[in-house]
């Protein structure tokens, strides 16, 4: 498909690619492009330029600090994410990347860029959400890091705004994570997904049921349940799943990734 | 914008559009047919390439983004004539019916192959997960995969 007239440019630096951005305002910041390529077909994103990231080396990589935290770079791509010794230190992390599409996607598409575009059934901000992660965005005034929670905004929107850019994604050291899915198809597009972390309480982070993952805190595995009941869900229906089916679904699927939480250790 | 890039061994210099899509660009302006625009949004994999070392979908890649690549794609894979091993197999097993998928499929099975010689069933499915086949003749791809694995 023929795209509207774009314009490209492909900094050699994050400080350039901040440059560029700040410079025009109808400019995007193009990641593994598994996502903004098609919408810019459909014309559901019309931007006048592209930021192509994909030369960064600094936004690359996963490094693991000796408390165990992990410092991963925006424009890691999910396939690296699996295949990296370092991710190993977080299990899940890997173990969620590799339910994302087909290889073919896994080889282009980023972290970073699946947590930008927060699609509300994406399976990262979830994940992101219940097992602590912490997002540095930067633009030329400076950097800031912030919480999951202030992150994930709405739909399609994060807390990245004009002028910014994701650059690292850091994960806390922690081993007892789940993650459940109900998908169109293996590893097709989630039509609800829940991630869980236990860390003397269980914390759940729900996805598909609300413009950013609803995050719940359970007192154990058997009570999440009850705390998914208690969230008064109001899910989004669609041609896949009623809203009704889909709130069952969520209370299901929070049971599960805890369950599977707890089991870890 | 300028694009060089080395595709089945044979650098290609052109001025591009920024906008056009990789296949768009391999197809149209280098008349290299093999690879196929299925879907044009990035499920089907008919048009399925390995850029530089990497198995990707050429429709959600620029043509501009592949600068500097090199990008091997199923005419490179019969170099010289004679049919790959996996090629072979795909023959022998009937593996195509209509053939609109093929040069996605051998792409993802030659990627898988090589990073992975000795594939068990499952990682053999999980590699054509990003490839449609809209005869469903998937056993006869799965099974020609399989033959052609060590």
């Amino acid at each position: 498909m023929l795209l509207r007239e774009v314009e490209y440019v492909k900094p050699a630096s994050v400080a350039e690619a901040l440059e560029a951005l700040a410079e025009n305002e109808g400019a995007r910041a193009l990641a593994g492009g598994q996502t903004l390529i098609n919408v810019m077909k459909a014309r559901a994103a019309s931007p006048d330029g592209l930021v192509d990231l994909n030369g960064l080396e600094e936004l690359k990589g996963i490094e693991l600090a000796t408390d165990g935290t992990l410092t991963i770079g925006a424009m890691t791509t999910y396939s690296e994410i699996v295949d990296s010794a370092e991710a190993r230190a977080r299990p899940i992390l890997a173990e969620v990347c590799a339910q994302i599409a087909d290889v073919q996607v896994r080889n282009r598409g980023t972290i970073g860029g699946n947590l930008c575009s927060n699609d509300p059934t994406n399976h990262l901000p979830p994940l992101m959400a219940a097992i602590g992660a912490r997002m540095t965005i930067r633009s030329q005034a400076g950097e800031r890091t912030v919480s999951a929670g202030e992150f994930f905004v709405g739909v399609y929107l994060t807390a990245v705004g004009p002028g910014e850019l994701l650059t690292s994604i850091s994960v806390p050291a922690g081993k007892q994570d789940g993650f459940a899915a109900v998908t169109l198809g293996a590893d097709g597009t989630c039509i609800a997904n829940a991630a869980a972390t236990v860390d003397g309480s269980v914390r759940v982070a729900l996805g598909c049921v609300d413009a950013v993952p609803v995050v719940l805190e359970a007192d154990s595995v058997d009570s999440v349940r009850d705390a998914v009941r208690a969230a008064n869900l109001d899910p989004p229906s669609d041609v896949h799943a009623s809203a009704e089916y889909r709130a069952h679904l969520a209370e299901v699927l929070a049971e599960r990734a805890a369950r599977q939480a707890e089991e870890r250790r | 914008m300028d694009v060089a890039v080395t595709i089945n061994g044979t650098l290609y210099e052109r001025d591009v559009e920024a906008r056009k899509l990789l296949i768009h660009f391999v197809r149209d302006d280098l008349d290299l047919t093999g690879s196929h625009i299925g879907c044009d949004t990035g499920n089907c994999g008919a048009c399925s390439m390995i850029v530089d070392g990497k198995l990707v979908k050429s429709c959600m890649l620029l043509a501009v983004q592949a600068n500097g690549s090199t990008i091997e794609t199923v005419e490179g894979l019969a170099d010289g004539g004679e049919l790959t091993a996996l090629q072979q197999a795909f023959s022998d097993h009937h593996a195509l019916q209509c053939g609109y998928c093929t040069p996605g499929m051998l792409m993802s099975a030659t990627a898988l192959l090589r990073a992975n010689p000795s594939p068990s069933d499952d990682e053999i499915k999980k590699a054509l997960q990003g490839n449609i086949c809209r005869c469903t003749g998937y056993w006869n791809i799965f099974e020609a995969v399989k033959a052609a694995a060590r």
